[in-house]
């Protein structure tokens, strides 16, 4: 038994291990499990932008690009097998869009020499390059999501948020907690009320926190969810009457399979997003004549142009721009890894550069720096439209409060190097 | 033909008694750890210590805790979960506290500290049995998680509740964070796996093993033959929280590098150890090694088989894995109900008449 299980795992890692010259971005994805409505149209979106390139361009620089995909199921001890199974094979960043096992990749990654990828999740304090050298977060992260919630709600009460109650109901996981402390500094710094509404995994249970809403009456409540709690707590939203324009999701709550459960319900729900979504961009008429007609889409196909789907491309499309940048530093399409780095310590994507991939106006333009990892943390709302079903944009980039968040920025992160012992780079 | 007593005398009261009296086993066993410590540190990979024997290691050490308590003292439980991130909590507290002392020491002093929480948590078997114990047990598992949750103070105050094994070492060895070799992860799981299987196997065969049992058997018969109740059943909680507190100190140090408590210590933990014991065998070391081995080894095995060779869809795969798990535990327990301990047993048996078994 033993032998045979030996032979056998040699032959599968030989069989999965890709011609050497190739980009390996392995895609840790979770298509199963109770975060899988969320897993699927992001995985999806990140293997057809990369189907994209080689079929179109011939890869990257000429160079193919592999995508293994490895299920996770959201579960970090999957996350660790998946990431020793595939690091292997030559991988050269990961995104393994799961907070819990980037916490566990940071300390590998740096210690192997891979990128890691994390927009919009992960660490918020990985952004601090001198500290954190191989993990990139822009464009932006939980805690500029976090005060840009508070920045919108400033502007829709006239500049003053003195006396308002606002409630934030959390994923009960790093993910969720994450914001906790930007928002207790906003909170003191603009004089509002803030309360915290946990949520435990999976978030099917929520019926407790939205009677306290009910009984304590918020202004304002903001949401960190994701997978099935997103669409149970809009639902739970509704069930109170709660007023849907006073609600506001970080972007991983602000999907159609979220509101689409809750029907009229969830009329006028406001999410964060720091990309376009929709199918009114150019790059749709390549995907469909080089990936979905030629049958290489991937997955079942029908999540082209959702929220999620639209993320993971936009993920794909900065890794494939970060290589490309690696290529040009390194003066040679076959990178390594440790290349492949200074590209993603060095990658600039501009409003010109975005129409010429043929998404324009769809992210925001940021420049990464060695001490900045985490760009400008600019995002946008939008809002649902259920009887179109379709998410309207309703404000213009709204830029995070960089003077509360980039002393906590610090803080956690010299914490973290002073528990680790590493010395700041970029001197 | 294998595992005959037949010429093998003994003529000391020691070699009677011994832990594995016939040569054949004593031998096989030699083996093993021939295998185990001469020949696996050398060819170790990364993917194979952290995918496969790390994991194999750390949840055997955990399987063989809930074994004592479940399999030899009969007292049902289902906080394992919880006792484990005592075990990660407690270790990485004092690792953060005491960064100069020996990795080594933190552990087995985490799990130390689990054993008095174990005990705590274990009093109500004083007074209740069974389900009733069980659902004890269960408020213990959330309790402790919502515990390690609430308390800012058990994650150092850091901002998403994460906690993060900084890198320590035995003697100048790296044992803990991302730079440990693949080799010096596995020996130290494995040296501690076999200390701590050694020391089981011998308080199983001894007094305080027989009073367990004992008390599991029928607990009024053994209080009339002068069991003290109360001593035995702590003292099976205790030795079994020792063993599950270790066994987290190592799954949060050693093979994850992070966790967070909901995620790697929630119910289904204690649910994934407590089916460990029982496909294994109750009242065996060997059966929770093999039930170890049985549900952390079968997945790996079938997704490389299902992806890696015949690549399918990583969410097809991750489905009919299931299935083909669930299948297999309930043609398992069907076909043997005392677990493969016991069809080790038997196939022992067969082998010991085998080519002439009439």
């Amino acid at each position: 038994m033993k032998m045979k299980f030996t032979a056998l795992v040699a032959a599968a890692m030989m069989a999965a291990a890709p011609a050497m010259a190739d980009l390996v971005v392995p895609s840790l994805s979770y298509r199963t499990g109770p975060y899988a409505p969320g897993g699927i149209p992001y995985a999806d979106g990140f293997q057809d932008y990369f189907t994209l390139l080689n079929e179109r361009d011939g890869g990257i620089g000429g160079e193919k690009v592999v995508v293994p995909e490895c299920e996770t199921a959201y579960n970090t001890e999957k996350g660790v097998e998946c990431y020793e199974a595939t690091k292997g094979q030559g991988a050269l960043v990961y995104n393994p869009l799961s907070t819990g096992i980037t916490y566990q990749l940071i300390p590998k990654v740096t210690a192997d020499g891979i990128a890691l990828y994390t927009p919009g999740y992960g660490r918020t304090s990985a952004s601090n390059g001198k500290v954190f050298s191989n993990v990139f977060n822009y464009p932006a992260n939980y805690w500029t999501a976090a005060s840009v919630a508070i920045k919108y709600l400033l502007d829709e009460n006239g500049g003053d948020l003195k006396g308002k109650k606002i409630a934030l109901v959390y994923h009960n996981s790093a993910y969720g907690k994450e914001p906790i402390r930007t928002l207790e500094e906003l909170a003191k710094k603009h004089g509002f009320e803030l309360s915290l509404l946990p949520v435990d995994h999976p978030g099917q249970e929520q019926k407790s926190q939205w009677l306290q809403i009910r009984r304590e009456k918020p202004d304002n409540v903001i949401m960190y969810g994701w997978g099935v709690m997103n669409a149970v707590a809009i639902q739970e939203a509704v069930n109170i009457k709660y007023p849907m324009d006073q609600f506001i999701g970080i972007w991983w709550s602000g999907a159609e399979h979220d509101v689409l459960p809750a029907g009229d319900g969830a009329n006028g729900y406001k999410a964060l997003t720091m990309h376009g979504t929709g199918m009114d961009y150019p790059v749709y008429a390549d995907l469909k004549k080089y990936v979905a007609d030629a049958g290489k889409g991937a997955g079942a196909g029908d999540q082209v142009g959702t929220v999620l789907y639209s993320r993971g491309m936009y993920a794909a499309m900065v890794i494939a721009e970060a290589l490309r940048t690696a290529q040009g530093i390194a003066g040679t399409s076959a990178i390594n890894a440790q290349q492949a780095l200074a590209g993603f310590e060095n990658l600039e994507i501009t409003e010109a550069r975005m129409a010429e991939l043929g998404l324009p106006d769809f992210g925001q333009a940021f420049k990464s720096t060695c001490e900045d990892h985490g760009g400008p943390g600019m995002a946008r709302l939008q809002q649902w439209d259920a009887a179109a079903k379709k998410w309207n944009l309703i404000t213009g980039w709204i830029e995070p409060d960089m003077d509360v968040i980039k002393p906590l920025i610090m803080e956690d992160s010299e914490a973290f190097a002073k528990e680790n012992n590493i010395t700041a780079r970029c001197n | 033909m294998f595992y005959r007593e037949a010429g093998d005398f003994k003529t000391t009261y020691s070699e009677d008694s011994q832990t594995f009296p016939i040569k054949f086993d004593r031998i096989r066993y030699y083996a093993v750890l021939a295998v185990a410590f001469g020949v696996i540190p050398f060819f170790i990979n990364d993917y194979w210590a952290n995918a496969v024997f790390v994991p194999f290691l750390i949840y055997s050490i955990a399987a063989i805790g809930l074994n004592i308590l479940v399999g030899y003292c009969g007292q049902v439980s289902l906080g394992t979960g919880g006792f484990m991130a005592v075990g990660a909590y407690a270790v990485y507290k004092l690792m953060t506290a005491f960064p100069e002392v020996s990795i080594l020491i933190h552990v087995l002093l985490a799990g130390g500290i689990t054993a008095l929480v174990g005990v705590l948590f274990g009093l109500p078997s004083l007074r209740i049995k069974g389900f009733y114990l069980a659902v004890a047990t269960l408020a213990a598992q959330f309790f402790l998680v919502w515990l390690f949750n609430k308390v800012p103070w058990f994650y150092n105050y850091s901002a998403s509740g994460q906690i993060s094994a900084p890198e320590r070492d035995i003697l100048g060895i790296i044992i803990t964070g991302p730079n440990t070799t693949a080799s010096a992860k596995y020996l130290f799981c494995a040296v501690i796996l076999l200390a701590l299987a050694w020391l089981a196997r011998n308080l199983t065969r001894g007094a305080v093993g027989r009073k367990w049992m004992a008390i599991r058997d029928m607990d009024i018969a053994a209080e009339i033959i002068g069991v003290n109740p109360l001593a035995a059943k702590l003292s099976a909680f205790a030795i079994s929280s020792f063993f599950i507190g270790v066994a987290g100190a190592l799954f949060f140090a050693v093979y994850l590098g992070a966790a967070e408590v909901g995620e790697s210590f929630g119910i289904q933990k204690s649910f994934l150890i407590l089916f460990m014991v029982i496909i294994g065998g109750l009242g065996s070391i060997f059966g929770s090694l093999a039930g170890a081995a049985f549900l952390v080894l079968l997945p790996v095995f079938l997704k490389n088989v299902l992806v890696g060779m015949l690549g399918w869809p990583t969410d097809l795969a991750a489905h009919i894995e299931l299935m083909i798990i669930g299948g297999l535990i309930i043609t398992f327990l069907i076909a043997e109900p005392h677990g493969i301990a016991q069809l080790w047993r038997l196939a022992k048996e067969k082998l010991r008449l085998w080519p002439f078994p009439h």
